[in-house]
Formats: structure tokens, C-alpha cells, sequence
């Protein structure tokens, strides 16, 4: 997030596009109703009506996969009808012109025709975009997990830009980040391109004070694999040995039943987790590793807040820190790490390795944590990135992004969408969720979730089972019946192994990310 | 802040336009009791509790919503505030099941007033908030008791049937501070002021329990709730105030990174609760973030390495598991070269643990193939 959490009970107006807030991110969401009831004014753009457009002055439902189109459309009009800020464009920007040439393409009744909604709803949504300042925008996976991820993203920084809403308290771009320390993963390196702290392995600069650091030598200097690259590599034979610490791939990658056969080609795998998985099942060796609250360690927010992790209890049996073990892996390897903490990992390397973590100490974080950058022990973090227009590049370029539709759209065979999320009840694979009294309860199994006219067509009643198939798979699961659910639209979670939509979905991958496209793919529901 | 002052207790001290007096003379910590304010949400007086006196007022006000007025002189403990006040208190006591005065009961009707408590309480134990009620923390302050079990109609009956709250109506004040934690803090919008046979009661929409209703299980009522009406189902009866540690941490689900305070009895986790005034989430926590902590305790969390032997695993020792993992690793570089191993890091586990993974794979491995789910 370019800004924070903090902000959001005082924002003017938010433009929320992919981020179901509510159940993803339920805290967040809080923030976001005190400022409407306040007065704040939300859009919310997505093709359910989740419970957030309750709130909402405009709901626009666009089709799955048409961001761009839509975005495209909304800055058509900004530009069109002078709605832009001028200033910011002209002082803080450049390439404005190549946008500019590339948005025109995209007429209102163009890019509606494309989103499934009318012109003036793209009209309306940019004339009430402008009337504010600033607006705050929030993405979450809607986003992200596309084919066209990468230029979904680049399309609302574009939009923020040209409203010159960057660089200010309430503005921004800010998604909404899934997991509590995926953040902290990233900002570790735990990346195939960077060191901690985003310094390139490719540079020869930063590869030397890693060596020097870590006193190596040779550290590598090519780009490594990407995760759907690496699974490629267990059926071609490339990667052999495979450690997968805490994810349960089976279960969480697009095409169940193709990872299952990439994990059951790898010649020896590791995997270092809390409970036995779908994916352990493939392991050679499994190894016990302390949880949650067994840990004395940090974790990195959404809002790049690094915030202290405290041990209640230790971890049962012989489970060990995970830290723990890669230091032991590493010592029967000839390298011997000193340090023997999470705390001492923290202060005596990470905060020297990364610069914009440099000012970051344990002793700095016992309360509420500091936000990166924070470059010294004097700094007092950073609340919002790219303060009075200035970018990490110096000037914000504007990279004008063409649409692109979903790589599986519908047809006579697979007529419906899916697409796929979360729920509030659970997380992810259920591997923790699932494991906590009262909340199977309120939640104890999957549904795919449809409209009322998809119902009616097929003659399916609420609750009823039904199977949903794609050209990958196919579930039996429940249907549930809502008008949250727009016509053509198949919505589901991938909680609950037996129903998992991850069955169905495609392994079709955005080309810069190599993000899969969860939101999209083509599916048949049957009556059964 | 502006230059307007007014007399507090005999200290003169300035407030902002706006105001109430509540909020100026906390400000300068000067304590006045509540029950039903919550603080950032609409103040209605209800409870009465806040009153103080106000020269040249012939009643009493309600600090928590009465606005700061420039040269008020008020009193905050005067003899008529504090009569009142326990006056307030012996009305609350008597309107519920609160049977923590039991023991101050005195004289010789002691046992019939504790039959008769339990008989109405329908349980032998102390009520689950024993030490931690506010309501208690005031009859202790004011020295308020309870002379005889009160003259109720039957309480509304308790509500247990969903997984996670118990709504101990004959507990509750009316106080409202969870209705304000619904509609104001969380915006839920679940329950309400409403009456039941022409009495008042915490309502959902039309009156049915939390699960059939548009709760979202967040739990926030249960932080607001200052008695024990409102309780968590896992936590009722396995702690007393005393018996526990509490450890800030931050919640394991999702990117937020509320803040939450650990009650942790012996080397258990026995409760969660939001970091009041902590950042980001201001005290609040979701239904993951509240209850979601017990998969910590399952008998099916791993407890030693595991080895494959043909379709199945055995224990192991972490010397052997170890070593093997080494063994084989090395086997693969030496024949196929580092890119040929893979890893892929967590990223719900603390920083420190990527930290050192990328590590093991580039300073010990000598190969870039580490990635995480950050990309799906």
C-alpha cells in the first residue's frame, strides 16, 4: 500500500475495484464504513454485490476480466471532459501523451460495451471520481490475479495519477495484501530476482555485499525460477529437489489434479509444515515446525508496518522454529550463521542488509510497530510512499496498457465464469480455520455460488447439489443461490478440499508475474 | 485547542469547541466513572453513571454528553454525584443477575440470598466476568452492596445456541455499548435496542439468535460488553483475570496486522482481544482474528520429522531427517547442478524464517530458484 490503514476513517472518497474488503480483509472494511458513515462517498467496482456496495452511492458491476477496458474508459472521460488534474500530470508525470493516445481507444460506449455496463455509467463514475480529492484507491486480487495482472495494476496507478491522487494522505494506491506476511516474504527476498530489502541478484554491486555480508563467495547471478516455473521443472525433469516450506500447493495452485502430478514427479521433496496436507503427501521428508504464536519473530503488513510476534507457548514435540532448521540444514552444509534468534536475525542482519529497514530495531517495535521506509534509528517511518508527487523513479510514467480478455472465456461447451475468493470464515485451505472450535460451525462447507436466473434456466434450488465442471476438473458441491451473484457468473472459494474450486480453475499465467488466473476461467453447471 | 476554560474539581482547564465535558477532563486525567460510553462512538447517557454537577444546574448531567461550556464549574465527586451514583449502581445490581455481591449480602440471610441467586442463575459458578466487570469494579469503588436478591421477572432466556457468543441476557445492564459496537465501530448493523414482551432487550432484527441473524461473529460486542452478558463460548469458565498472562502479538490471517492481546493461562491461549488504541486496528479484531487461535492446540500438529517409507511415514529423529535432507541435496547439486533444487518460502510465517530460506538457498545452495506465493 502507498498509504495506510490509518487513513481510511478520515478518506474523502474510495474506489474500491476487486476487493471483496468485507470478508478478505474485515478490519479494513471497518475503517472504510466509519469514514462512509461519516460522508465519504465509495464506488465500488466489481461484478458481485458483495456486501460492501450496501454502502456504496455507485456500484459498477463490470464483467470478469474487463478492468482495463473500464479503467481505460474512465480516464477516456477525464481527459475528454478535463476532469484530470492538470497540475500534477504536468509537474509529476511524463509519457502523458502516449495514455492519452492509447485511452481515446477506449469511447465510454467502447469500453461498456466490453465491461457489460452502460456508457453512462462510466460517465457517471468519472464525473464523481473528479469531484473529490483525493480518493483513496483500494485493490485487492481482482486485480491481480489475471492473465493481464500486471497491466491491471499499472491501469490504476495510471487512474491515480492523472487524478493526482498519489503522494497525498487519503490517496494512493493500496492493495489490500491476502496474507499477513506476504508482504514481509517479499520485502525478505524470498523472490527469485531480489535480495532482501529489493536489491537485484543480477546486480554485481549488490551481489558483492551479500558475499561480503554473508562471507560466500559466487553467490548466483541469473534471475531464478518463479514457483509455476518450478513446478514446470519437476515434470521436465530440470528441478529435482523441491522444499516447500508452509503452503500446501495441492490444494492452493490453479488445476489441482495437474500440480498433484508435478508434485508426484519430484525426485525428493521436502516439506517443513504445522499439520500433515494435500501436499505433504507427496514429501519425502516432513519436518515439525513451531506456529503462530511458538514464534518470537516480526510480521510485515499490507500497510508495511513491521510488527512484533510474541511467543504464548512452545511448539509441541520435537517442532522447531523454522529459522531454527534452515540454520541447521546450513550448518551440516560447512556454514556455520551466528545468529540465534529471530530477534538477532532481525537487528544484526536484515536491518543491515536492507536499507529501507535499516532504522527498524527490535527495541523500536515493542508497541505499534514502524512502516518502512525507514532508512535510520531516528526515522519515524513512513505513513504514505511518494509524499508531494515524488516517485522512486523521479517522475511517474504513465504506461499506457491495451485490454487483453481473460485467457479461457465462455462458449457453447463452458458457458459460465468462475471465478474465485475467499470467504470470512475461513482462510485459505482451512489447514488452521479448520482446526478451531465454532468455526466449521458457521461455515462447514463449500458452495458454489449463482444468480437467481442461472438457477431458474437450470431448474436449481437453493442448497441443492450440483456438479461444476471445466475443462481441468469438475466438483459436486452445493449451490447457493444469491443476487450478490450476477447472471453468468459462477463464484467460489477454495476452503474446503472436497469442493475446491482449484479443481476447475486455469493455469494460465499473467506473462510479467506469472500470477495465475484464478478470477477467470470457463466452467458448466449441471442439475444432478 | 481554543482559550476557553472552565473549573473542574477547582482546576481550571481548557476545552476545544465541542467538547463534552467527559472528554476535557479525561484529557487532564481526571477520572469519571461510565458503563455505557464507548469511546469514538455516538455518547447517549443511558447508564447515568458519568453524572456531575454542574454550579447553577438543578440537575445533574451526564458528562459523556453534555458539551464543554465556558465557565462551567463542575464537580465530579461531590456529595450528590456520588449519592446518585449509587443510587444508579443499586438500580443496576438489582435489574440482573449479578451475583458478585453475594458475598457483601451481610447479615443473616446470606444463605437464602445465595439460594436464591443460584436458583435464578441457574449455575453454582460466579459469573464468568468475576474481576473483569466494570459494573463490579464500581460497586467495589462506591461500596455499593446488595441487600436482597431482587424482585425480577424471569430474565429472557440465554442464548448458547451459536458457536461462539453467549448472550447472557439476565447479565445484561442495557448499557448499549455493544449495539454502538456493531452499528458504529464495526458497522455490522446485527443488533439493537428492541423489547420482548414489553421490555427492553439487545435485539437482532427480528428478534432471532446471532446465527440466524446478520452477525458476522466479530466479537466486538464481547470487548465492549463492561459485565458479563456477552461472553466467548471457548474462553466462559476457564479463566480468571488473575490467573493470566497478557501478550501482545499480531494476528496470523490476513494483511491487515491487528494488534491482539494474548490471554494466556499456564502455556495456553485462553482468550483474544483487540489492543485498544493500538495500531492499525484501534482494538478491533474479526471472527479469524478473535477465535481463530486454537488450531495451535490440535492433536493432529506435528510433532517429530517424518520419513517416507515406501506409502507411508515413519518418525524419525531430526539428526536423521536432517542428514537426509543434506544427503540428498548435495546428491543433486553434485549431479545436476544448484538450479536444480527449488524452494518456495511461507508467507504467513514470521520474516526472520524467509530471511534465512532465501539464504540457505543462495549462500548455501548457490541457486536464485526461491520464490514464495506472493505471485498466486
Amino acid at each position: 500500500m502507498t498509504n495506510s490503514f490509518g487513513e481510511f476513517s478520515r478518506a474523502k472518497m474510495f474506489f474500491v475495484i476487486g476487493s471483496n474488503m468485507t470478508e478478505a480483509h474485515p478490519v479494513a472494511a471497518t475503517f472504510l464504513k466509519n469514514a462512509v458513515l461519516k460522508g465519504a462517498k465509495l464506488i465500488v467496482v466489481d461484478p458481485r454485490a458483495h456486501r460492501l456496495v450496501d454502502y456504496a452511492d455507485l456500484h459498477v458491476p463490470i464483467r470478469v476480466g474487463s478492468d482495463i477496458a473500464f479503467l481505460n474508459g474512465l480516464m477516456n472521460v477525464l481527459i475528454k471532459e478535463n476532469l484530470y488534474d492538470r497540475k500534477f500530470v504536468e509537474f509529476n508525470t511524463e509519457e502523458f501523451n502516449s495514455l492519452k493516445q492509447k485511452v481515446s481507444e477506449y469511447p465510454p460506449e467502447r469500453a461498456a460495451d466490453i465491461a457489460g455496463i452502460t456508457p453512462q455509467l462510466i460517465v457517471d463514475t468519472a464525473r464523481l471520481l473528479a469531484s473529490v480529492k483525493p480518493v483513496m484507491l483500494c485493490y485487492t486480487l481482482g486485480i491481480t490475479e489475471h492473465t493481464c495482472g500486471r497491466n491491471n495494476v499499472v491501469s490504476t496507478a495510471n487512474l491515480q495519477m492523472l487524478l493526482g491522487n498519489m503522494g497525498v494522505e487519503c490517496g494512493g494506491v493500496n492493495p489490500l495484501r491476502g496474507q499477513n506476511n506476504v508482504q514481509g516474504a517479499c520485502d525478505m527476498g524470498a523472490l527469485p530476482n531480489v535480495f532482501p530489502g529489493y536489491q537485484a541478484v543480477v546486480d554485481e554491486k549488490a551481489r558483492k555485499k551479500f558475499e561480503a555480508f554473508w562471507n560466500v563467495s559466487d553467490l548466483p547471478s541469473q534471475n531464478g525460477l518463479m514457483m509455476p516455473q518450478m513446478m514446470d521443472g519437476l515434470v521436465s525433469g530440470k528441478i529435482k529437489g523441491f522444499y516447500i516450506f508452509g503452503e500446501n500447493l495441492a490444494s492452493t495452485e490453479p488445476d489441482i489434479h495437474k500440480v498433484e502430478h508435478e508434485l508426484s514427479c519430484a525426485e525428493f521433496l521436502v516439506c517443513q509444515d504445522i499439520f500433515l496436507n494435500e501436499t505433504t503427501k507427496f514429501a519425502h521428508v516432513v519436518l515439525p515446525a513451531a506456529a503462530w504464536s511458538e514464534n518470537d519473530g516480526t510480521f510485515t503488513s499490507s500497510e508495511r508496518r513491521v510488527s512484533r510476534v510474541r511467543t504464548a507457548s512452545p511448539p509441541p514435540g520435537e517442532a522447531k522454529p523454522n529459522w531454527w532448521i534452515f540454520k541447521e540444514i546450513a550448518r551440516r552444509m560447512g556454514q556455520t550463521w551466528s545468529s540465534n534468534s529471530a530477534k538477532e536475525i532481525w537487528n544484526n542482519e536484515i536491518s543491515m542488509l536492507a536499507p529501507a529497514l535499516a532504522g527498524i530495531k527490535y527495541h523500536r517495535i515493542e508497541g505499534d510497530g514502524l512502516q518502512w521506509p525507514c532508512p535510520t534509528e531516528e526515522h519515524p517511518g513512513t505513513a504514505y510512499l511518494h509524499k508531494e508527487g515524488q516517485f522512486t523513479r523521479g517522475k511517474g510514467a504513465f504506461i499506457p496498457v491495451e485490454w487483453t480478455p481473460p485467457a479461457e472465456v465462455p462458449d457453447e461447451q463452458y458457458p459460465l465464469v468462475l471465478s474465485t475468493g475467499r470467504r470470512l470464515y475461513h482462510y485459505h485451505t482451512r489447514t488452521q480455520t479448520g482446526r478451531c472450535e465454532g468455526l466449521n460451525d458457521l461455515l462447514g462447507e463449500e458452495t458454489a455460488d449463482i444468480s437467481r436466473e442461472d438457477a431458474t434456466a437450470l431448474n436449481i434450488l437453493d442448497g441443492e447439489k450440483i456438479k461444476v465442471s471445466s475443462r481441468r476438473g469438475e466438483v459436486m458441491v452445493k449451490a447457493r443461490v444469491t443476487p450478490e451473484v450476477p447472471r453468468g457468473l459462477v463464484w467460489m472459494a477454495f476452503h474446503f478440499r472436497e469442493a475446491n474450486a482449484n479443481f476447475l480453475t486455469n493455469a494460465a499465467f499473467d506473462p510479467f508475474t506469472l500470477t495465475a488466473e484464478y478470477k477467470a476461467c470457463a466452467v458448466r453447471i449441471e442439475k444432478l | 485547542m481554543s482559550d476557553k476554560k472552565m473549573m473542574v474539581n477547582g482546576r481550571e482547564i481548557p476545552f476545544a469547541a465541542g467538547e463534552t465535558i467527559l472528554e476535557a477532563a479525561s484529557r487532564y486525567d481526571i477520572s469519571i466513572p461510565t458503563l455505557c460510553h464507548l469511546k469514538g462512538t455516538t455518547p447517549h447517557g443511558k447508564c447515568k453513571i458519568c453524572v456531575v454537577e454542574i454550579e447553577g444546574e438543578r440537575e445533574l448531567k451526564t458528562a459523556c454528553n453534555t458539551p464543554c461550556n465556558a465557565n462551567m464549574v463542575i464537580k465530579t465527586e461531590s456529595i450528590k454525584v456520588v449519592a446518585d451514583r449509587k443510587k444508579t449502581l443499586e438500580d443496576l445490581i438489582a435489574s440482573g443477575n449479578h451475583n458478585c455481591a453475594a458475598s457483601s449480602a451481610g447479615n443473616s440471610n446470606w444463605t437464602v440470598f445465595q439460594m436464591a441467586v443460584q436458583q435464578y442463575d441457574k449455575t453454582d459458578d460466579l459469573c464468568p466476568v468475576w474481576g473483569d466487570c466494570k459494573l463490579q469494579d464500581l460497586l467495589y469503588h462506591y461500596q455499593v452492596t446488595q441487600k436482597k436478591p431482587s424482585d425480577r421477572k424471569q430474565p429472557f432466556q440465554k442464548e448458547i445456541v451459536n458457536p461462539l457468543i453467549i448472550r447472557d441476557f439476565s447479565r445484561c445492564i442495557l448499557c448499549g455499548r455493544c449495539v454502538s459496537a456493531c452499528n458504529e465501530v464495526q458497522v455490522n448493523r446485527a443488533i439493537n435496542f428492541g423489547e420482548q414482551d414489553g421490555r427492553e432487550k439487545i435485539v437482532t432484527k427480528n428478534n432471532t439468535s446471532l446465527a440466524d441473524s446478520d452477525c458476522v461473529f466479530c466479537g466486538e460486542c464481547i470487548q465492549a460488553c463492561p459485565v458479563g452478558a456477552l461472553v466467548e463460548k471457548k474462553a466462559a469458565y476457564q479463566w480468571r483475570p488473575w490467573e493470566v498472562r497478557k501478550i501482545r502479538t499480531t494476528c496470523p490471517y490476513c494483511g491487515v496486522g491487528c494488534q491482539q492481546l494474548l490471554h494466556v493461562k499456564g502455556e495456553k491461549i485462553v482468550k483474544v482481544t483487540g489492543v485498544e488504541n493500538g495500531k492499525p486496528n484501534e482494538g478491533r479484531l474479526c471472527v479469524k482474528g478473535r477465535f481463530g487461535y486454537d488450531f495451535i492446540y490440535s492433536d493432529e500438529r506435528l510433532k517429530t520429522p517424518l520419513i517416507r517409507e515406501n506409502d507411508h511415514f515413519r518418525e524419525a529423529s531430526w539428526d536423521e531427517a536432517l542428514d537426509l535432507v543434506v544427503k540428498r541435496f548435495k546428491q543433486i547439486i553434485a549431479s545436476d547442478g544448484p538450479d536444480a533444487l527449488a524452494g518456495v518460502s511461507c508467507a504467513r510465517s514470521i520474516s526472520e524464517d524467509s530471511y534465512q530460506m532465501q539464504k540457505l538457498f543462495r549462500a548455501v545452495f548457490k541457486t536464485n530458484n526461491i520464490d514464495h506465493c506472493a505471485r498466486t
